[in-house]
């Protein structure tokens, strides 16, 4: 046996949907004791390989060899037992089941009457917990754990499969910082053990310090693989966009207006409190924060989504009560939210649709009917404006990349032109290209007096676009401060962990009140 | 401490229906001493389970995320099919009257046998030509209806052999026969869901299908067996009726299924998918017919009971939604 011969070799490998070419002659190999990344825009068809090598998909042409054994026509439960397991980029839990349900399903140990053996389920599942160090019972149930938490599991699941090659698809996504170290241990152990992992990810710093070879994806073409020691992320991130990048955050200083939005001593029963900022016309006010520190349940409790437990809000002067979205969006609020398929999109209504949802109202003729035509101009006008990539205008929503799915979300709320604009995570999980063009979008957005409140966990993002950084910790503000040339990640994540708290003072105060 | 919390919803989740039903049985304790004799105990458990045995099947239907309509029409298909096999050689109007006198077993399994084949049918549109469990036993419902008819010119069927007498009338150690075999069905039907694969990918199903994909359980077989499941309990319960009657007619069970997805629901499966019990099943049952039996003794008319039942079901998927919300 030749021994050059690489663990997998996808070969010339062809997928097509109705109406797109998804993978074009794709080449892709992946040696033994390898960790491959593989990064492309968001649609560049890195998803659309990974399911066909798992057996989700079947692909219309090529050949895929696995431990130099051609495969062809198998199912996921096949892959698994080739040695193939995967970590699903979209969260896949069985919520209301306990864990070690879902790390055992499809594959429950029985007893000798071939019923299922609770008690050898649980002990496994100690075992596998134990190894990538989650502490939790494994009769938990899933609905009962934090997000991170559910993507260990996840991460659990597809090792205790001791496949040969694990496909990690934007595992990192969701993890705090400690998990995420976590993760890296992990890989480094059963890198070391010759196991083999394909790394998908979005964060290419982290693929630099944890990979060893990059292929890079564009439109569906492998556009090149190279040891990742060869490359900066510069010209990696080129290879990406097809273009040497420019300028990633087109921030420019936006002359500052009025307070449009006071936010005085707010708290909500649960998630934080004692919250107070400002936010002036033309300035983009960043919050940061680790998962869990309440950063989402502040921005939702302000724009009524969330019943708050004390404070009060003031919009332009004038003290508010706000006890519903709608209420939030008459003051003259808009929210573009995390989570774009659970709370944003209509998937199978059109562009136009879903633009114009919140905005029907401005498009009504004398008899108050639908004036379908207007609704039609409106929307082609900001999809031309803020360039969203669509075939027509009653394409289904998701059929278009994330990247433009978020646009076309820009967009419903550009028309309800808000003068107040909450941005929670929004360029999470879509590509670098269309990462640009949506900090273009906010940054010309804060230079016509809008007052945009931005939520993210990226640190680069917040340090690029944000005038003043809010820091939460576990509910408290730690720090509001001047993004100035000298603040950095680090200085931002002492306050993000609530080692400098610059607030400390006040909280000791709150509770004598309290 | 996750441990003491977890064993706290379930137990607010578990107890909360069974309250509601011991305060029923007290209430009515109380109210109308004619309520509370064995008698009237067993004949309430008798009562509740024909459409009980179904709602064990629809637990699971419904745990997968599905619904079935067709069950009250298998179980009156499955019953004439076994009244009209379980005739006596000297009934004055057989179905097939060169048929000989059959033993009991054979009625009972050609019973199986039909609501087993409904129950094939229905998984297998809904796992092969992926239509909604909503339109495909909608369709099943009026098929196997007018099957019933047909195989009947719409006449009863009665005079039955004696074997049949027993399974409706007899008794085991005191226990009428019908409860019997809806207690068995329940072990059988627990064990299955709780102990096996078949139960766990059950949950997985309904849970997140994509789960359940992805982690290589088969979800096409999976839903053929879920329905054919349900169809085999439509077939034991058409046995139950046509015994407790000594006869079947083709209008038998009309609104069964519906019985049977209020029984499931009040006892807290969701029909979002993923989550339910056996033991709610049961105990969903139970509120049911102790309501009914309750009304009946108290001469609430039964247009008015009817009501009433409606407004209990809505109640109780409110109270369950309010629970499950408390966690998110």
């Amino acid at each position: 046996m030749d021994n050059q011969e690489p663990l997998l070799r996808m070969v010339d490998i062809e997928k097509s949907f109705p109406g797109v070419r998804a993978l074009k002659k794709v080449n892709f190999t992946v040696n033994y004791g390898e960790v491959h990344a593989l990064v492309g825009e968001n649609g560049a068809g890195k998803s659309t390989l990974m399911k066909c090598l798992i057996g989700i998909y079947k692909p219309n042409g090529g050949e895929i060899c696995f431990e130099n054994k051609k495969i062809e026509n198998y199912t996921t439960a096949e892959a698994l037992d080739f040695g193939i397991s995967m970590i699903h980029q979209e969260l896949s839990p069985v919520l209301y089941r306990p864990i070690m349900e879902n790390l055992w399903l499809g594959r429950e140990p029985l007893n000798k009457f071939g019923l299922v053996d609770h008690q050898k389920m649980y002990e496994k599942s100690l075992e596998v917990l134990k190894e990538i160090d989650l502490q939790e019972d494994p009769r938990t149930l899933m609905v009962n754990l934090s997000v991170a938490k559910m993507q260990m599991v996840e991460i659990a699941k597809a090792i205790s499969y001791n496949a040969k090659l694990i496909i990690m698809d934007e595992p990192s996504s969701a993890l705090t910082e400690h998990e995420e170290k976590k993760l890296f241990e992990i890989i480094h152990r059963l890198k070391n053990k010759g196991t083999s992992i394909i790394y998908i990810s979005h964060r290419l710093q982290e693929i630099v310090s944890i990979c060893d070879r990059v292929t890079v994806f564009r439109d569906g073409e492998n556009v090149g693989t190279e040891e990742i020691s060869k490359l900066t992320l510069d010209q990696i991130i080129a290879m990406m966009i097809g273009r040497p990048m420019t300028e990633m955050y087109p921030k420019v200083k936006a002359e500052l207006g009025d307070v449009l939005l006071d936010v005085r001593h707010l708290s909500h029963r649960k998630f934080f409190r004692n919250i107070s900022f400002q936010v002036r016309a033309g300035e983009v006010l960043g919050i940061s924060g680790l998962v869990g520190a309440g950063r989402t349940q502040l921005i939702e409790t302000i724009f009524g989504m969330r019943p708050k437990s004390e404070g009060e809000i003031y919009v332009r002067g004038k003290k508010v009560e706000i006890n519903t979205p709608q209420e939030a969006i008459g003051l003259g609020m808009g929210f573009l939210t995390e989570d774009r398929r659970a709370t944003g999109v209509f998937a199978v209504l059109g562009v136009d649709t879903n633009i114009a949802i919140p905005n029907y109202d401005r498009f009504l003729n004398s008899l108050k009917l639908v004036d379908q035509r207007a609704v039609d101009q409106g929307c082609a006008d900001f999809v031309n404006k803020i360039q969203i990539k669509t075939p027509s205008l009653k394409q289904a929503i998701q059929h278009l990349s994330g990247g433009n799915q978020q646009k076309v979300l820009l967009a419903r709320w550009l028309m309800t032109e808000p003068d107040i604009l909450f941005l929670d995570e929004p360029t999470r999980g879509i590509d670098v290209g269309a990462k640009a063009e949506i900090y273009k979008l906010i940054s010309a957005l804060a230079n016509q007096g809008k007052s945009i409140i931005m939520v993210s966990s990226e640190l680069p993002e917040i340090l690029g676009m944000a005038d003043r950084i809010l820091v939460m910790h576990e509910g408290r503000m730690t720090g509001i401060i001047e993004n100035t040339a000298e603040v950095t990640q680090d200085l931002i994540m002492h306050y993000a962990t609530g080692t400098v708290d610059d607030f400390a003072d006040m909280e000791l105060m709150g509770e004598v009140h309290g | 401490m996750d441990k003491k919390q977890f064993n706290f919803q379930n137990m607010i989740s578990k107890y909360g229906i069974v309250a509601v039903l011991i305060l029923m049985i007290v209430g009515m304790s109380i109210v109308k001493p004619s309520f509370r004799t064995i008698t009237n105990f067993l004949n309430i458990l008798t009562q509740s389970s024909i459409y009980g045995i179904l709602a064990l099947g629809m637990t699971l239907v419904i745990i997968s995320k599905g619904i079935d309509l067709s069950v009250g029409s298998i179980l009156a298909m499955s019953a004439v099919v076994a009244a009209s096999l379980g005739q006596t050689s000297t009934a004055t109007s057989r179905l097939f009257p060169n048929l000989p006198e059959l033993p009991v077993i054979v009625p009972i399994l050609g019973a199986l046998a039909i609501g087993t084949l409904c129950g094939v049918i229905n998984g297998g549109l809904i796992a092969f030509t992926g239509i909604p469990a909503f339109i495909a036993t909608l369709g099943m419902t009026t098929i196997a209806r007018g099957f019933a008819y047909i195989y009947t010119n719409g006449k009863p069927v009665s005079t039955l052999i004696p074997g049949f007498r027993f399974i409706g009338q007899g008794n085991f150690l005191g226990v009428p026969m019908p409860v019997v075999i809806y207690l068995v069905m329940i072990l059988i039907t627990w064990v299955l869901l709780n102990n096996t694969r078949f139960g766990k990918h059950v949950y997985a199903v309904g849970g997140n299908i994509n789960a359940a994909e992805v982690s290589g359980v088969n979800v096409k077989k999976m839903l053929l067996l879920i329905y054919t499941y349900m169809g085999l309990l439509a077939g034991i319960s058409g046995v139950v009726a046509t015994a407790r009657m000594v006869s079947a007619q083709p209008g038998l069970a009309v609104g069964y299924e519906l019985t049977a997805i209020a029984s499931t629901t009040i006892g807290g499966t969701s029909h979002s998918g993923g989550i339910g019990t056996i033991w709610g099943a049961v105990v969903g049952a139970l509120v049911l017919s102790v309501m009914r039996n309750g009304m009946t003794i108290l001469g609430i008319h039964s247009y008015w009971q009817q009501i009433v039942e409606g407004l209990v079901i809505i109640v109780a998927v409110i109270l369950d939604m309010r629970k499950n919300a408390r966690k998110a």
